[in-house]
C-alpha cells in the first residue's frame, strides 16, 4: 500500500478545492470500496480527503422531493421512515446489498461511484482496460459468468455492483454534484458514461467533483414499488440479476411504469424500451414478458452469462406481476 | 498428598470449550498476534506468469524503497535440502512452477512498506508455453503409483465389465466437482525467531510436530533446533496440514538472513495459489444391479490434477471401496500435472468429491429400479469391506439410515420428481449415505501430577477451533478420576514430542490413546504411594507399539444425510430449509463440540453443493475469484434447520477412547443428498457442482 496523506475537510468548498484538478486526491467516505482498492494497489492516492464530517448526512422532505445527503449511511437510509413509507423499493434494495457491517459504514454517494468487482479489474497482475487502458479485457474470453449482457463493448464487459443505484434509477433520482464551478444537478442516468472504448472513464462529471446528494420526485398515490435480487448465495453477494420497478395500474391498465435492471451493465440499466411497451397497455403477465423480451433484444451475452437473459426476463415478469396483483 | 476421586465421568457431557473465555476476550494469541521485540515483516513477490524462468529481479530498486531491509531471492537464499517437497524448495532456482509462486520475499519494517515494496518489485520473466486447463480427457492423464495419503491407485475385484454387460439395470454417468479452497477464517501466518541457537516458529498449523521435523530437514538443522508453536488456530480444514506451507519456510529463511524475528502473513488472495485447494475432479461411475437394486458391479474412475511441483493425487474413488456391497468392484485414479498451484487436503479429501459421484449414481439407480433410495442402500449394506474383504470393526450404516429416515420424516415420500409446486418453489427431498475412515496414528503424551493437586497434560496436538483441547481435558480427567477443573491440557508445541496432527479426523483418537494411557499409569503410581517430587510426577506414553499391534480390521465411521430443498421456478435459486445428519462415530466425548463439528461439516457440504467454486482462468494459470466476496462460502442466511443425531456405536477395536473421529464425515454425501433433492424437486439431474442458479436455470430450460 502506497503511503498517503490524510486531511479532513472543513466544508464542501474546502473539500472540492483539495481534490478538484488533483489526480492524486480522492474523497474518503465510508471507504468500504476505496480502502479495499488501496490495499490491492488498484487505487494509489497521494491524498485522502475525509468528507465524513461534512453536513451531508440528512434525509429531508423538500416540498415533496426527498433529499438524501451523500453521506447518509446505507443502514440509516434503509431505516429512514420517509424512505420506508414513500420509497420501499429503495429500502429493499439497500437491505439486499452487502452486509450489516458494511451498510453501517458505506455512504449513499460512495455507493453510486463504487467500482466494478470484475476479478480482472481487482487483480493488478492481470490486464484490464478499465484499470490500465489499452491492456485488453481478459474477461470477454475468460471468467465472465456475472458480467454484462447489455451496453458492453469489445473493451469492457464489467458490471456496476450497486443495488441502491438500481432502485434510484427506477425512482428517477437526480444527483447533486459540486465542482470548482459550483453546485449543479443531473439525472442519475446521466452520471454514467457509456462504456465505448474508454472503460476507464466511468463518470460524466469532472474529475474531483464531489457528490453531495440525491433527490427523488414524489410518487403518485397508488404507486407500487418493489425490488428483487437474485444472487448465488442467500446473503452478502452481488446480484446476478436484479429488478427495481415502479408501477401504477388503473383499471387493469398500466398508467405508469419504471423499470431498472441490475447486474446486466456498467451502470443501472433503465429499461426504457420495456417501459414504452407497457405504458397504456394491459397489466398482464403476457404483456410484462413481451416487454422484457423487447428490452433484452439488445442483449449480447458472452459464453458463460447467457443465463442472465432468461433470468432477467423472468425477474421482470415476476416483479411486475407481484406489483400488479 | 490427598487426592479427590470423582465418581462422575466428564466424557459424554457437553463441557464448553476450556479456552472459550480466552478466545472471546481476545486473550488467546493466534500466530500473527504474537508480539516480539524487533519484529519485521516479509512479503511475497508472486510470479505473474504460469510457467517459465525469472531472468532478472531489480533488487537494488527494491532495497532503496522506504523501510526495506532485505530481499530474499534465488541468489542469496540459503541452499535447502531436497526433502521431496517441491512447494518448499523456495528460491532454489529460477524456475516458475505456477502463477503466484514466490519469486522473492521483501523484508521491511512494517507490513505496509513490505507490501508496497513487494508489489513494486520489478521482475523480468522468460515465459514458456503452459497448460493449466484440467479436462477429463486430458492426454497427460496418467496412473500414479499411489493415491493420497498412501492408498492403492487401483482395486479390481471380480469382472466388472462382464457383470455390467449382464446386469438388469445399468447406470453409467459422469460427475464433476470444481476446485475449491478451504478458506479458513484465519489466514496463514508464520513468525520465526532465533534465540539461544534455536529457532522458534509461531505459526498456524495443524501439524506442529511434523512441521518442525520437516523444516529441520529442509534447513539442515541439528535435531532439536526447531520448535513450532501453534497454540490457537482459526480453522484449517486441511489447508494448514502437512507439509509446512511456504509461509513457514519463508519466515525461517528470512529470520536467518536478517538476524531478526520475521513474520510472513499471507493475504486472502495469496492463499489461493500458495496454501492448497481441493483439486477439480471428473468421475465416471458405472453401476450394474439386478431388478431389485442389488449391486452386481460397481466401477468408480476418477481424474484429478496436480502441479509440476508435487504429485498429489486426490483419493476420490476410494469412497466406493468401503461403502456398498458389490461382488465385482473396480476403482481407479488418474492424475495430470499442470502448470497450476499445488492442490492439497481439504475436508474429507477423497470422500467428499467421491461420495458426490457414488451417492448421486445410487440415487439414479434407485430411480431406474423404482426402489426407495434408503431401501436401496439398506439392500446393499455389508459387514465386510467390499474391496478388501476385511470385516468392519463396527458398521452401523443401516442404523444411521433408519434413524435418519425417521427423524427426517422420509416415510411415505412420493418418489416421482417435479410433483411438488408450492407458490414460486419446487420442493423435493433427497438423501445419501456417508463414511469416513476411523484411523489412529502413533503419538506421545505426558501427564504430570503437581503438588497443588492439579494435573498438566502435554501433547503436540492441535485445536483448530474444534474443541480438541476440551475433549482431551475430559478424557484425561476421567482417566485420572479427577474433576476437569484440575486438568490443564497444553498442546500445539512440537517440543512435547511426536504426535499426529489434526487431520484425517484422527486427532482425538490418536492423541487420546497416549493421554488416557499415561493418565491411567500416573493414577496407578499415585495410588500405589509413589512419592510426588517438587517438580511433579510425570508419566509418558508412546502409542506406537500399541497402535501397531491392533487387529487387521476395516475401521470406519458411518452416517446418513437427508436434505429438503426448494428451487425457485423462475430464477433457479436453491434453498435448503432442512438437513438431517445421523452418525455412528464410536464414542462421543463431548456432545456439544461434536455436534458443532458436524453442523460445520454439514454446512460446508451445503456450501460445496450450492456455492463453492474456485474459478481458474487457464490462460493465466490463476484463480480469478481469490477473495471471500467472489468465492462464496455459505452464510447464515443459506443455512436452514440443521438436525444432528448419533446412533450408539460401541466399538472395542479402535483405541482406548473408543472414538472414531468426526471432523470430516459431516461433509461427506451432503452435496449428493442436496443434488438428489434438487432432482426430486425439478426432475433435472445435477451432475456437476456447484448447483448455482445459473446451472439450475440453464439445465431446466
Amino acid at each position: 500500500m502506497r503511503e498517503f496523506s490524510y486531511a479532513r475537510a472543513r466544508d464542501v468548498d474546502a473539500a472540492v478545492s483539495l481534490v478538484a484538478d488533483n489526480p492524486g486526491a480522492r474523497y474518503l467516505g465510508g471507504g468500504t470500496n476505496l480502502v479495499d482498492l488501496m490495499k490491492l494497489g488498484i487505487e494509489r492516492p497521494e491524498l485522502l480527503v475525509d468528507v465524513t464530517g461534512l453536513p451531508l448526512d440528512e434525509v429531508v422532505d423538500d416540498g415533496g422531493r426527498l433529499r438524501i445527503g451523500a453521506l447518509v449511511r446505507n443502514s440509516d437510509l434503509a431505516a429512514h421512515p420517509l424512505v420506508r413509507e414513500r420509497y420501499p423499493v429503495l429500502s429493499q434494495a439497500v437491505l439486499n446489498g452487502a452486509s450489516g457491517q458494511l451498510r453501517n459504514v458505506a455512504t449513499t454517494g460512495g455507493n453510486l461511484v463504487q467500482r466494478t468487482r470484475c476479478g480482472y479489474f481487482t487483480d493488478p497482475t492481470m490486464p484490464c482496460n478499465k484499470r490500465m487502458p489499452g491492456s485488453g479485457c481478459p474477461a470477454i474470453e475468460g471468467e465472465h459468468h456475472n458480467l454484462a449482457i447489455l451496453g458492453a463493448s469489445d473493451h469492457c464487459v464489467a458490471t456496476h455492483p450497486s443495488d441502491l443505484a438500481v432502485a434510484l434509477s427506477a425512482l428517477d433520482a437526480r444527483v447533486g454534484v459540486q465542482d470548482l464551478a459550483g453546485p449543479h444537478e443531473l439525472p442519475l442516468e446521466d452520471l454514467y458514461r457509456p462504456v465505448g472504448d474508454r472503460p476507464d472513464l466511468e463518470l460524466t462529471v469532472r474529475d474531483g467533483a464531489l457528490l453531495t446528494g440525491v433527490s427523488l420526485p414524489p410518487l403518485p398515490a397508488g404507486t407500487r414499488t418493489g425490488y428483487r435480487k437474485v444472487r448465488e448465495r442467500a446473503s452478502y453477494a452481488f446480484a446476478i440479476g436484479a429488478v427495481a420497478a415502479v408501477l401504477v395500474v388503473a383499471d387493469g391498465m398500466v398508467s405508469d411504469v419504471r423499470i431498472a435492471l441490475g447486474a446486466v451493465a456498467s451502470h443501472p440499466w433503465r429499461a426504457r424500451i420495456a417501459e414504452r411497451e407497457l405504458r397504456g397497455g394491459p397489466a398482464t403477465a403476457e404483456a410484462f414478458e413481451a416487454a422484457a423480451v423487447a428490452e433484452l433484444d439488445a442483449a449480447r451475452p458472452l459464453r458463460d452469462n447467457a443465463y442472465k437473459v432468461p433470468l432477467t426476463r423472468d425477474l421482470v415478469v415476476a416483479v411486475l406481476t407481484e406489483l400488479a396483483r | 498428598m490427598t487426592r479427590t476421586w470423582q465418581a462422575a465421568p466428564s466424557v459424554g457431557h457437553p463441557l464448553t470449550r476450556v479456552e472459550g473465555l480466552d478466545k472471546v476476550t481476545g486473550r488467546a494469541r493466534y500466530a500473527a498476534d504474537i508480539a516480539l521485540p524487533g519484529l519485521v515483516y516479509g512479503w511475497v513477490v508472486p510470479a505473474t506468469i504460469p510457467r517459465g524462468r525469472v531472468i532478472g529481479i531489480d533488487v537494488a530498486a527494491t532495497l532503496a524503497m522506504p523501510g526495506v531491509l532485505a530481499v530474499l531471492h534465488p541468489h542469496n537464499a540459503p541452499r535447502l535440502a531436497d526433502i521431496g517437497e517441491g512447494t518448499l524448495a523456495l528460491f532454489q532456482n529460477d524456475r516458475v512452477a505456477h502463477r503466484g509462486a514466490p519469486v522473492a520475499l521483501v523484508i521491511a519494517d512494517t507490513p505496509e512498506r513490505a507490501r508496497e515494496a513487494a508489489e513494486r518489485t520489478a521482475v523480468d520473466y522468460l515465459p514458456e508455453p503452459h497448460d493449466a486447463d484440467f479436462r477429463p480427457d486430458h492426454p497427460g492423464l496418467y496412473t500414479p503409483d499411489h493415491v493420497n495419503p498412501n492408498n492403492a491407485t487401483t482395486t479390481d475385484k471380480g469382472d466388472v465389465d462382464a457383470a455390467i454387460a449382464g446386469a438388469a439395470v445399468v447406470v453409467d454417468r459422469e460427475y464433476r466437482t470444481p476446485a475449491q479452497h478451504n478458506n479458513a477464517m484465519e489466514p496463514h501466518s508464520a513468525t520465526a525467531v532465533w534465540a539461544d541457537d534455536r529457532v522458534t516458529l509461531y505459526t498456524s498449523t495443524q501439524y506442529a510436530y511434523t512441521v518442525a521435523q520437516s523444516l529441520t530437514r529442509l534447513f539442515g538443522l541439528a535435531p532439536g533446533t526447531m520448535r513450532v508453536v501453534s497454540e490457537h488456530i482459526g480453522g484449517g480444514f486441511g489447508n494448514k496440514g502437512a507439509p509446512a506451507r511456504p509461509d513457514a519456510a519463508l519466515a525461517v529463511m528470512a529470520a536467518t538472513l536478517v538476524g531478526r524475528p520475521v513474520r510472513v502473513t499471507l493475504t486472502r488472495p495469496q492463499l489461493y495459489p500458495l496454501t492448497g485447494y481441493r483439486t477439480p475432479t471428473a468421475q465416471r461411475v458405472r453401476l450394474g444391479a439386478d431388478e431389485d437394486g442389488r449391486l452386481v458391479a460397481l466401477e468408480h474412475r476418477a481424474a484429478s490434477q496436480t502441479s509440476r511441483l508435487v504429485e498429489f493425487t486426490e483419493q476420490t474413488a476410494i469412497y466406493s471401496r468401503a461403502m456398498y456391497a458389490a461382488d465385482n468392484l473396480r476403482t481407479s485414479h488418474r492424475v495430470v500435472a499442470l502448470d497450476v498451484p499445488t492442490p492439497r487436503w481439504m475436508r474429507a479429501p477423497g470422500e467428499a468429491p467421491g461420495s458426490f459421484g457414488l451417492e448421486s449414481a445410487m440415487d439414479e439407480l434407485a430411480e431406474a429400479c423404482g426402489v426407495d433410495p434408503v431401501e436401496l442402500r439398506l439392500r446393499n449394506d455389508t459387514q465386510a469391506e467390499p474391496a478388501s474383504g476385511l470385516p468392519f470393526s463396527s458398521r452401523r450404516l443401516a442404523e444411521c439410515l433408519r434413524e435418519g429416515a425417521r427423524r427426517f420424516g422420509w416415510a411415505g415420500r412420493d418418489p416421482r420428481p417435479a410433483g411438488r409446486r408450492d407458490g414460486r418453489w419446487w420442493r423435493g427431498t433427497g438423501m445419501a449415505g456417508a463414511h469416513y475412515p476411523a484411523r489412529t496414528a502413533p503419538t506421545t503424551a505426558h501427564v504430570t501430577a503437581l503438588r497443588s493437586g492439579d494435573y498438566v497434560v502435554r501433547v503436540a496436538a492441535t485445536d483448530l477451533g474444534t474443541g480438541a483441547r476440551t475433549a482431551l481435558t475430559q478424557l484425561a480427567a476421567d482417566a485420572l478420576e479427577v474433576p476437569v477443573t484440575t486438568v490443564r491440557v497444553l498442546i500445539g508445541d512440537s517440543d512435547f514430542g511426536p504426535a499426529h496432527g489434526a487431520g484425517g479426523s484422527m486427532g482425538t483418537a490418536s492423541w487420546g490413546w497416549p493421554v488416557v494411557t499415561a493418565c491411567h499409569d500416573l493414577a496407578h503410581r499415585l495410588a500405589s504411594g509413589e512419592p510426588l517430587p517438587p517438580e511433579g510426577l510425570t508419566s509418558t506414553f508412546d502409542s506406537t507399539d500399541a497402535v501397531g499391534a491392533r487387529r487387521d480390521l476395516s475401521r470406519y465411521a458411518f452416517g446418513a444425510h437427508f436434505a429438503e430443498v426448494a428451487v425457485d421456478v423462475s430464477t433457479g435459486e436453491v434453498r435448503v430449509p432442512r438437513l438431517t445428519g445421523v452418525y455412528a462415530v464410536g464414542r462421543v466425548v463431548n456432545p456439544l463440540t461434536a455436534r458443532s463439528q458436524l453442523l460445520g461439516g454439514m454446512t460446508m457440504g451445503l456450501s460445496c453443493a450450492l456455492l463453492e467454486e474456485s474459478m481458474m482462468d487457464a490462460r493465466f494459470g490463476g484463480f480469478v475469484n481469490h477473495n471471500l466476496a467472489d468465492y462464496h462460502v455459505a452464510t447464515n442466511a443459506d443455512v436452514g434447520e440443521l438436525d444432528v443425531a448419533f446412533v450408539d456405536d460401541p466399538d472395542d477395536e479402535l483405541n482406548p477412547s473408543g472414538v472414531k473421529g468426526l471432523g470430516e464425515i459431516g461433509i461427506v454425501g451432503v452435496p449428493a443428498a442436496i443434488a438428489n433433492a434438487v432432482w426430486h424437486a425439478t426432475g433435472v439431474r445435477q451432475r456437476e457442482l456447484p448447483i448455482g442458479p445459473a446451472r439450475a436455470i440453464t439445465s431446466g430450460q
